[in-house]
């Protein structure tokens, strides 16, 4: 079964566009994040399946149904704010029982399920306090009983953890994925954090001024970026740029080796390398071998923090990146030659 | 005193006033202000109220409690009393009502400049001359004013709407005058609930009468009341719309208590019930104030 389905869906604010063509799937059972910059778009996308805002074009489907022109109330969401957005004026067990209450579930019945809420999100008893007296953190859990009590057809989270502070957003992050697995609620949740979108989603989207450039399970999409933008936000990548010959790019000197597919000779392409999977070695050291690209390069920086160095290099006019354990304690000094390997599937073809 | 002074204690510079003092010398020119203005010409209107008559001439001065037992020697007062109290009630609810639902408009349909401009419009009535304006209030409503005028240039048969001199033409020239209170405070109450906790009940379920009589009328509650205490108040004692508007009808406490100053020149009955309806609003906040605390307790 579907869980949410956005067809062709587009929004402008007078002459800014907002979202162009949105056409995605979101599963049933599966936890999305979407993940973009700030201004992407992300919380327009997510209120046109609340309901909130209208789109411009397009169609928007929830557990198979046609909703585009059906309003919030009756779409059966479960909405989760940044700012929490308890009913301040009632008690915890009120907030968790109001949409109870709208679809006519009262008395005992809502108030074994308001408990049973309240357990999911380890809050067992908390039903008489007021929202006032609780910390943002049990704040938030309750914003979530209050959303998923109603057994919604999707869970919409907008940067719910954001307010929290590092520590607690750890703890929530836990919480959250658990929760997500007991109900296996379709859950679609808006973030800016990568490392928050990697660590609790099935699939991750990456938004880019409007469109989604890219969707997949966290580990397709970080290893596999399609486009110059989701390599370079979701984690670190060099870019190197050169022209194809004889099925390998020419870049300052070097053919570098991909196992993507290339365009023919003479075509220019942009090949995206992760920092971490370059391994580095002073020129002078015997290479392995088994990487099949190499670049001769110089250190123009390294930064120490311990546990990892980065590195910082000039090849030609080329910079680039490199990550590296800090396994046997002693950096590679300022200045020195090294050569850059690194496999060919680590070198990723990626649109401009 | 700043550390660096020693145990001599000879100051280096001017010496710092305590911080009582420059609160007090702060304060005082205030309390100064409110003992001249308010308190001096109450405390004058108390003591009249326990004179026999108005202490004017050379008249000797007689201290009586009679003063008080006005309702009991006089019950047609109560009859004003009720009168008063209706056209009080009357008033606070329609300017509830209409106070709040401009207020919302204002708050949810409008922003920025349009917002301003809007609230400003309604602000009007205060800077308006009251007098004036309950006035002109008579050029409408009166047998073949404007507003017949209006009706029967779409029905020219029609009988006379005029309702000038009874108890509504009262309660509107009332409402007009007082509304701005309801709308600023509601103004404020609903300009501070948060757009997500509206949102968050829509998403739950609600539709607009269950947001509007959950969440925005319980949240926007205490501006409510504050426009209810800040309109009912003066208005039982209002004496100027009773008497334009009210004609024979007109006979309030305002009205009555004006005469005493004005007209019958007996400023001890006067004052004593001006202080008799203080109490009892004073008794009935103080009642309902608990209430609210216990209510908002639970
Ligand atoms: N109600 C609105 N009116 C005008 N512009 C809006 C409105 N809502 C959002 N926008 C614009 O749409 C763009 C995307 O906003 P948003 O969806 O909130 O992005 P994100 O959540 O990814 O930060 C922004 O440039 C924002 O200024
Ligand atoms: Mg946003």
């Amino acid at each position: 079964m579907s869980g949410v389905d956005v067809t062709g869906v587009a929004k402008s604010y007078g002459a800014t566009r907002v979202l162009t063509d949105i056409t995605q799937s979101f599963e049933s059972g599966t936890f999305t994040s979407l993940l973009g910059p700030s201004g992407s778009g992300k919380t327009t996308l997510l209120r046109i399946v609340a309901g909130f805002v209208a789109p411009d074009e397009g169609s928007v489907r929830i557990a198979g149904a046609d909703v585009t022109g059906v309003p919030v109330y009756a779409r059966n969401i479960g909405m989760v704010f940044q700012s929490y957005a308890l009913f301040p004026h009632m008690s915890v067990a009120a907030n968790v029982g109001f949409g109870l209450g709208r679809r006519g579930i009262r008395g005992k019945a809502a108030r074994a399920q308001v408990e049973e809420a309240l357990e999911m999100v380890r809050l067992p008893g908390f039903g008489a306090r007021h929202p006032k007296q609780l910390s943002g953190g049990q704040q938030q859990r309750v914003a979530l009983a209050r959303a998923i009590v109603i057994r919604p057809d999707v869970l919409l989270l907008d940067e719910p953890l954001s307010a929290l502070d590092r520590r607690l957003r750890q703890e929530m992050q836990v919480e959250l994925l658990r929760i997500q697995r007991e109900s296996g609620l379709t859950t679609i949740f808006v973030t800016h954090d990568q490392e928050e979108a990697l660590t609790l989603s099935d699939k991750v989207a990456i938004l880019d001024r409007g469109r989604i450039v890219q969707m997949g399970r966290p580990a397709e999409v970080y290893e596999r970026p399609r486009t110059k933008f989701a390599a370079e936000f979701l984690g670190d990548a060099n870019f190197l740029t050169g022209i194809v010959r004889a099925g390998r790019v020419e870049i300052a000197g070097a053919a570098i080796a991909t196992e993507d597919r290339l365009p023919p000779d003479g075509a220019t392409v942009t090949l995206a390398v992760r920092p971490e999977k370059i391994a580095i070695r002073p020129a002078d050291a015997a290479g392995s071998g088994a990487l099949e690209n190499s670049l001769p390069a110089t250190v123009a920086s390294v930064i120490y923090t311990g546990t990892a160095l980065t590195y910082m290099l000039r090849s030609g006019d080329l910079s680039l990146k490199v990550f590296a354990q800090n396994s046997d304690g002693s950096p590679l000094a300022e200045g020195s030659a090294v050569v850059l390997s690194w496999a060919a599937r680590h070198s990723v073809s990626v649109e401009g | 005193m700043p550390p660096e002074v020693g145990a001599a204690g000879l100051p280096a510079t001017r010496r710092r006033m305590p911080p009582w003092l420059a609160t007090a010398a702060l304060l005082l020119p205030s309390y100064a202000w409110l003992t001249l203005a308010v308190l001096l010409p109450l405390t004058a209107m108390f003591v009249f109220s326990f004179l026999h008559a108005t202490p004017l001439g050379n008249k000797p001065v007689v201290w009586t409690l009679e003063q008080y037992r006005a309702f009991h020697d006089q019950p047609y007062l109560l009859g004003v009393a009720w009168t008063s109290l209706a056209i009080g009630l009357w008033t606070t609810g329609i300017c509830a009502v209409v106070g709040f639902a401009a207020a919302l408009a204002l708050v949810r349909a409008t922003a920025g400049r349009t917002r301003e401009t809007l609230l400003i419009l309604v602000l009007l009535p205060f800077w308006t001359n009251g007098l004036v304006r309950v006035f002109s209030w008579t050029m409408v409503i009166r047998e073949g004013g404007f507003l017949d005028v209006f009706v029967r240039w779409f029905w020219p048969s029609a009988p006379s709407l005029g309702f000038l001199y009874t108890t509504p033409a009262i309660v509107l020239g009332l409402v007009h005058g007082y509304l701005p209170y309801m709308v600023l405070t509601c103004y404020i109450a609903l300009l501070s609930i948060d757009d997500a906790v509206i949102e968050a009940a829509q998403s739950l379920g609600a539709r607009w009468w269950t947001v509007l009589f959950k969440i925005l009328v319980p949240l926007a509650a205490p501006g409510l009341v504050t426009g209810a205490i800040l309109i009912f108040v003066p208005v039982i004692g209002a004496f100027m719309e009773p008497r334009i508007l009210g004609g024979r009808v007109g006979v309030t406490m305002g009205t009555v208590i004006e005469d005493q100053f004005t007209q019958a020149f007996n400023w001890p009955l006067g004052s004593a019930l001006a202080f008799t309806m203080l109490a009892v609003v004073l008794a009935v906040f103080a009642t309902f104030s608990g209430v609210l605390r216990r209510s908002a307790a639970t």
